[in-house]
């Protein structure tokens, strides 16, 4: 790490965080969030969905605008691409949330960072989905996300941020581990 | 009965206590439910010995002199120096004698056992930290058809059926029980979540010596920048061997123990495997770099004598794709629990336990209940304090506290007693 006379800025608020921790260790109740998106279908493969508000800290919460997502598969599916695949949105989650953790983390460890790139890249077999092979997973075979990380830094710690980034990953833990899911109809 | 102290436990913690009481002549008994050191006796297997060398192994008033100092303790000679220790004390022991229950009374606390109650104005909780595996829920899901076992139950490889075993966790007790069953031809299939790497000889000394002398084992709860996450950590990969042998991940795959992720869930028979192995390995990588540096660092500016040169080791191997399931009738007879242990304090009626029913002290003085101590905690004052020679540091600072609160605070008076 090297001595700069301006002071890191990564642009997280680190303190919010730590202090957020420590009153939610207090009050674990408030800890609780539930996190929601709507979807409708439009046509074909293409759906929409919408990302509109939470719950956490004990009460609703709005985002200050909706956010608006279209899915649908590509023309070699024979279909009309009007938006990324839903496991494109899978990889798109996994990037982002590495990233923000990549850039929090440095915040707390005071690095400063210049630029972060990720790239990543989903393994999958269709036949899974297809029905095609009864031994093949629908899911990703595998998930390789890739960084280039220009900070004021050693290899080693950046290596530490991206591992630790890792680590403190709500995607990455939803990804590696399983989770129960719960579908009803009306 | 009646003193001014009550210890419970009488391992080498609870002595220490002792010691220091006796040195400022506070009245006191040592409460231990069966005999001095109890719990090395009656609750480790059989070939464990300890991962601190003999020569780290002191106590307040005694030192390990035997002709070994580089060597590694069995259990019977820890329990030997500890039983030496208590003579040396000459602490007064109650042995045989269990705690039933602990609670508040006029003049401080009332300790109930079974062979009669005490009434005492301060108590120390020197019952180890050690006392019950923690099994995580998901063994609740595992087929009735496989024997698991905890490491408190864990005696010798013998005991078990024939056929794989699963160990989950891969911190001392887990890599330690991993080699060993495997050695003894039952194939060892290892879950890793967070671990912390070492290797037993660095530059030519035992890691321990390097840990002690950089000054890193006495870094205080109060200084440490996370003290949750630094009482969390998990005992460190090392085994005390006549080899002095190092035993990481790696030295384990080169004896053919399979690595899979953390196990993170068991449904349908299966245990599902997280896909977090390859950061695991890579987090405790790094981990170890750092340590290296620190002790690099510390030999360029203050080491003494000489010291072989600096090393760095391979990384952790992890093979391409771990398995993510286990099909836990087919491929596993047995599964070992070597996921951490807790205390027990179900003896102990006194509200001072958080909604995960862990104590809640300040580096062990216990809050919200005067008088009432704890020791022998990991990183409960310092990183050292999960080790035998930790105990020292600790017991010195917590009865001196304990004197402070006898000197300056009146017994407290009950509530109804009638104001004049």
């Amino acid at each position: 790490m090297t001595t700069t006379d301006t002071p890191i800025d990564n642009g997280v608020n680190v303190q919010a965080l730590l202090d957020a921790r420590d009153a939610l260790t207090g009050a674990p109740q408030a800890a609780q969030f539930t996190w929601r998106a709507s979807t409708e279908w439009v046509n074909g493969t293409h759906s929409n969905s919408k990302v509109e508000g939470f719950f956490g800290l004990g009460e609703e919460h709005l985002h200050r605008s909706t956010f608006s997502f279209d899915a649908d598969h590509p023309a070699v599916f024979a279909s009309e691409d009007n938006g990324a695949t839903p496991v494109e949105y899978v990889l798109v989650g996994l990037a982002s949330c590495l990233t923000a953790g990549v850039a929090a983390v440095a915040q707390n460890r005071e690095i400063q960072l210049r630029s972060v790139k990720a790239t990543i890249e989903g393994d999958m077999d269709i036949l899974g989905i297809l029905g095609g092979d009864p031994e093949v997973r629908n899911g990703f075979s595998g998930i390789r996300v890739h960084y280039d990380i220009d900070a004021d830094a050693t290899q080693e710690e950046i290596a530490a941020l991206v591992a630790q980034s890792q680590k403190r990953s709500a995607v990455f833990d939803v990804i590696t581990n399983p989770t129960n899911v719960t579908v009803d109809v009306n | 009965m009646h003193t001014t102290t009550v210890v419970i436990g009488a391992g080498h913690a609870g002595l220490a206590v002792s010691h220091f009481l006796s040195a400022r002549s506070i009245d006191h008994v040592v409460i231990e439910r069966g005999e001095v050191a109890n719990t090395w006796r009656t609750e480790r297997w059989n070939s464990l010995r300890l991962l601190t060398p003999s020569w780290q192994s002191r106590l307040p008033g005694l030192q390990y002199d035997g002709d070994d100092p580089d060597g590694f303790m069995t259990m019977p000679e820890v329990v030997a120096f500890i039983e030496r220790y208590a003579r040396h004390v000459g602490a007064p022991v109650h042995g045989g004698t269990t705690v039933t229950s602990v609670r508040r009374s006029d003049g401080g606390y009332e300790v109930a056992t079974d062979q009669g109650p005490w009434e005492t104005r301060a108590v120390v909780l020197a019952t180890g930290g050690f006392n019950r595996a923690r099994v995580p829920a998901v063994a609740g899901a595992v087929p009735a058809s496989i024997t698991q076992v905890t490491p408190i139950d864990y005696r010798h490889p013998g005991q078990l059926p024939d056929g794989r075993v699963l160990v989950v966790g891969a911190a001392a007790t887990g890599v330690q029980i991993a080699d060993e069953v495997h050695r003894s031809g039952r194939p060892v299939i290892l879950a890793v979540g967070g671990h912390v790497r070492m290797p037993r000889v660095y530059r030519g000394r035992d890691i321990q010596w390097w840990m002690d002398r950089t000054g890193l084992l006495d870094e205080r709860y109060d200084e440490v920048d996370d003290l949750v996450r630094a009482r969390a950590v998990p005992s460190p990969q090392l085994v005390g061997t006549p080899q002095r042998a190092t035993l990481d991940l790696n030295a384990l795959t080169d004896i053919g123990v399979q690595l899979v992720g953390r196990l993170a869930g068991v449904a349908g028979g299966k245990a599902q495997l997280s896909g977090s192995l390859r950061n695991q390995c890579t987090l405790a990588d790094l981990k170890l770099g750092r340590l290296l540096d620190t002790i690099d660092e510390w030999q360029r500016e203050h080491g003494i004598g000489e010291a072989d040169p600096p090393q760095r080791f391979a990384p952790t191997r992890v093979v391409d794709s771990p398995p993510l399931t286990l099909d836990l009738g087919a491929d596993i007879h047995t599964i070992i629990w070597a996921t951490g242990y807790v205390p027990d304090y179900s003896w102990l009626d006194v509200d001072v336990l958080d909604r995960r029913g862990r104590l809640r002290h300040d580096g062990g003085v216990v809050i919200d209940s005067p008088g009432m101590y704890r020791i022998g905690l990991n990183f409960l004052r310092r990183r050292k304090s999960s080790f035998i020679h930790g105990a020292e540091d600790d017991a010195r600072e917590l009865v001196d506290h304990l004197t402070g609160y006898l000197a300056g605070a009146p017994p407290r008076r009950r509530h109804d007693v009638a104001v004049q």
